[in-house]
């Protein structure tokens, strides 16, 4: 097919048959963004009903029963649906082979599966909704989960099939950078995003198949009847907590580790400067990764774990910190002597520092085992990761969006309007989830559908914020389309980067580069 | 500080201190490193995009200063952590223990003379007390802000936890882990007295000498029946009781059953036997061994009471 490399990717094959069995990896990105995209709005209503509910204490228009089930739906389709496949499936998948100066990754047809994998999952969790309805959190601690509606088996088994998409996509990105980078790129020449990425394909490799197991045995345990995590059948309720968490702290990671690469090329891209610490950078990625086994106890302060083993993972869990404060002091130090524009993206990516700092210091006090014990699951900590997982993922996954959407559509979108989607999203996001902290420091535990009258002027101030992060993303979304209709042509290159996904025409033909690229330095050579 | 919940318990000093170093070294750090990248974003502004910039790829001493120096400050943060935590774990031989059975949306305390109550905590001033817990059906957690203290119940585990009250008052008890329905409404009150006042409170015996309808109505409320059945006819998680008794009522899976003493006691011991249509099952906790026959009685004669 040599000879139809010149038509982009777009429009190489016609129709919704030849989105749905192609083998491309930006267009197979392409499928992960809209259907990213559709769970977002819905996970991003449920917030919103969350906050409406919450406004004032007593009952608004919400029964503890339909609130249990909204905030249970929020919570996984956000974190399961949104999140974990984020940047990695949307992002990666687009930019990864380019990054590395390959065709495409190393198994298409495994990634196209995987793709299907996921939808799957993702019909299946939704179908919790019908049959029976979900109520335990994200987290289906037992032996809630085995006790209540029927519904909890679909979500489990729907998350349990998602995870072999997260397998399998890691699976495949490790192969594509270890075989498939360019002649010349070695490993210390890929883009910092593909070092994150890698780090957190090894996440999604090992520490996915032990939810799967856990969502298993869940399974098998509501079924059938075994007694793995139900006390009254001889089981150990905490037993799950440990197998739970042992895959999702590391999940975490798996949410934070591509948001942090996204943030490097940013950073880089918009000081026209070469990235500081490159090494420390690529390395404190593969760092965090490898802590991130060790430290999942940190959820079970007072779970009736052992002292001993609360005061190994309190530590443990501090080490964490050290790599997290390398990058971010190294992404400032980038941005010194350079030459800064303050584009959209590169607002996203401030706006991602500013956040991650107080999402990154308020993990320090949830690591401390004595303030911990006060703050454990009370807004404190739903503060604490909206600030990690929206100020951070999300955050970076718009500022990747707005970075990397003229490379994929070969037009511009308006910049103001993007300006003011920033604007919106970080204000709203600081009045919504700032005034929880304060909540949760004065005791306000989680998942309540009521209060005391104390905590109403905080709660009102919150919902107030959520409305102006909804604009904001509604807004986004504006901006997207529109780019796509009426936006002007974006030339290879619009931002002045460096990395081989802006030395190729936008968008980029099907088979990304007409010849194989040789490398001959780094990847952020402004000289 | 005002915006913490007052400090209440021996605790209280201790672990504000650490909470005040953790803030203000975190609050210094952010101030550093967001102070700087503002500074940066203004001071080098671009001007052209064909500007030259510096060509530096690291910088080895700032780079071992800003690992080693938050490493320094982590691990302290954790040794002190861990030195206030030990406290907390480190239980007096000589305190009042309670036990604290939690259930589906309700704190029972039983104190060591049998007395009990429920959704309320009574504790003398500066004395020791440990909180033994268990729960009868799934995890709840206990968790009282102004004691800085927290702690899981777990079905089929007992766990504890102390505290030495410092200041009379009422304070607010919270569930901290979520358990279904009402698990927002699972709250309680600990009140903190004098000495006296708790040694008359111990003193006390409510459950002498009254009537099987009143004691039932103690019971209605000790043991958590409030919480799912009204008597005012409303309906909440379960039926309510006004003018169930005698009634015809249709059972899930087809049939029907008269609400009759019989019904009324197997439904107390093994509610998940006969659920009433429209009503959802696995609720309510089993309390077959948990009442002798005096209880169900009392019970059943204040059912029969709220015509």
């Amino acid at each position: 097919m040599a000879h139809e490399h010149s038509t982009d990717y777009l429009h190489h094959g016609k129709g919704l048959w030849s989105w749905l069995t192609t083998l491309d990896h930006k267009r197979i990105g392409l499928m992960y963004m809209i259907a990213i995209l559709t769970f977002f709005f819905f996970g991003g209503i449920f917030a919103l009903l969350i906050r409406l509910e919450l406004m004032h204490p007593g009952t608004q228009f919400m029964s503890p029963t339909v609130y249990n089930q909204v905030m249970t739906l929020h919570g996984t389709m956000m974190v399961f649906m949104v999140i974990i496949p984020g940047i990695p499936a949307f992002l990666g998948n687009f930019v990864l082979p380019i990054h590395l100066g390959a065709k495409d990754v190393a198994f298409p047809r495994l990634n196209l599966f995987s793709w299907y994998i996921f939808i799957a999952g993702a019909l299946i969790a939704a179908s919790a909704v019908v049959f029976g309805g979900v109520d335990t959190g994200w987290t289906f601690y037992t032996p809630y989960s085995i006790q209540t509606y029927k519904g909890t088996v679909f979500m489990v088994l729907g998350a349990f099939v998602m995870g072999f998409s997260s397998i399998l996509t890691g699976l495949n990105f490790i192969v594509t950078v270890h075989k498939l980078r360019a002649p010349g790129m070695t490993m210390n020449r890929v883009p910092l995003f593909i070092w994150s990425i890698y780090s957190t394909a090894i996440i999604q490799v090992l520490a996915t198949p032990v939810l799967a197991i856990t969502l298993l045995l869940l399974v098998m345990e509501r079924t059938l009847g075994i007694g793995f995590f139900d006390a009254s059948l001889g089981g150990d309720p905490v037993l799950f907590q440990h197998f739970f968490w042992f895959y999702s702290h590391p999940a975490v990671y798996i949410m934070i580790l591509p948001a942090m690469g996204i943030i490097s090329e940013l950073v880089v891209t918009f000081s026209r400067k070469v990235v500081f610490g490159y090494t420390a950078i690529a390395y404190s990625s593969i760092g965090i990764a490898a802590v991130s086994f060790l430290v999942w106890g940190h959820h079970m302060f007072v779970s009736g774990q052992s002292e001993f083993a609360g005061k190994i993972f309190s530590f443990i869990t501090m080490l964490v910190g050290v790599p997290t404060a390398i990058k971010m002091f190294n992404w400032v130090s980038t941005m010194y002597k350079g030459s800064i524009r303050m584009d959209s993206p590169m607002l996203f990516a401030v706006g991602f520092m500013f956040l991650f700092a107080i999402g990154g210091v308020t993990g320090i006090f949830l690591a401390t085992l004595s303030i911990d014990v006060h703050l454990h699951d009370t807004y404190f900590v739903v503060a604490h990761f909206h600030y990690v997982m929206v100020g951070g993922t999300l955050m970076a996954l718009m500022g990747g969006i707005y970075y990397w959407f003229p490379k994929m559509f070969g037009k511009m979108f308006n910049e103001t309007l993007a300006r003011i989607t920033f604007a919106l999203i970080f204000l709203g996001f600081n009045i919504t989830f700032f005034p929880q902290f304060i909540a949760g420091v004065q005791g306000m535990p989680r998942r309540y559908q009521d209060y005391i009258p104390e905590y109403e002027w905080l709660n009102r101030i919150s919902t107030i914020g959520s409305w102006l992060i909804g604009a904001g993303f509604l807004l986004v979304l504006y901006v997207l389309i529109q780019g796509l209709r009426k936006g002007k042509p974006a030339g290879p290159n619009p931002w002045g980067a460096k990395t081989l996904e802006w030395t190729i025409p936008s968008p980029p033909p099907h088979e990304n580069f007409t010849t194989t690229p040789v490398v001959s330095g780094g990847p952020y050579e402004y000289r | 500080m005002k915006y913490m919940p007052l400090q209440a318990s021996t605790f209280g000093e201790d672990w504000d201190l650490v909470w005040n170093f953790v803030l203000w070294s975190s609050i210094i750090s952010c101030i550093i490193l967001i102070g700087g990248m503002i500074y940066f974003i203004f001071r080098y502004q671009r001007k052209t995009d064909k500007d030259k910039t510096a060509y530096i790829t690291h910088n080895t001493f700032a780079e071992f200063l800003w690992s080693f120096i938050p490493l320094v400050v982590f691990m302290g943060i954790a040794a002190w952590g861990w030195e206030v935590y030990k406290d907390m774990r480190t239980f007096p031989t000589d305190a009042l223990e309670v036990n604290v059975t939690a259930q589906k949306w309700a704190w029972n305390m039983t104190y060591s003379n049998g007395r009990t109550l429920t959704g309320k905590l009574v504790v003398p001033v500066g004395k020791p007390v440990t909180i033994l817990l268990t729960s009868k059906d799934v995890i709840h957690s206990f968790f009282i802000p102004s004691f800085r203290v927290k702690q899981d119940a777990v079905p089929g585990r007992r766990s504890k936890l102390w505290f030495q009250a410092t200041r009379e008052g009422n304070y607010h008890l919270f569930c901290t882990e979520y358990c279904g329905m009402n698990h927002s409404g699972m709250l309680g009150t600990v009140s903190v007295v004098a000495q006296a006042d708790f040694d008359a409170f111990m003193a006390e015996n409510p459950n002498a000498e009254v009537s099987p309808i009143e004691l039932g109505k103690q019971l209605y409320q000790q043991q958590a029946c409030i919480g799912c059945h009204t008597t005012d006819g409303k309906p909440l998680v379960g039926p309510s009781f006004q003018g169930i008794f005698g009634k015809s009522v249709k059972i899930k899976g087809g049939g029907t059953v008269t609400a009759d003493e019989n019904y009324i006691r197997e439904s107390i011991l093994n509610p998940a036997a006969k659920i009433v249509e429209g009503f959802p099952e696995n609720q309510m906790p089993v309390y077959q061994g948990a009442l002798n026959e005096d209880q169900i009685t009392a019970l059943i004669e204040f059912i029969k009471a709220q015509k």
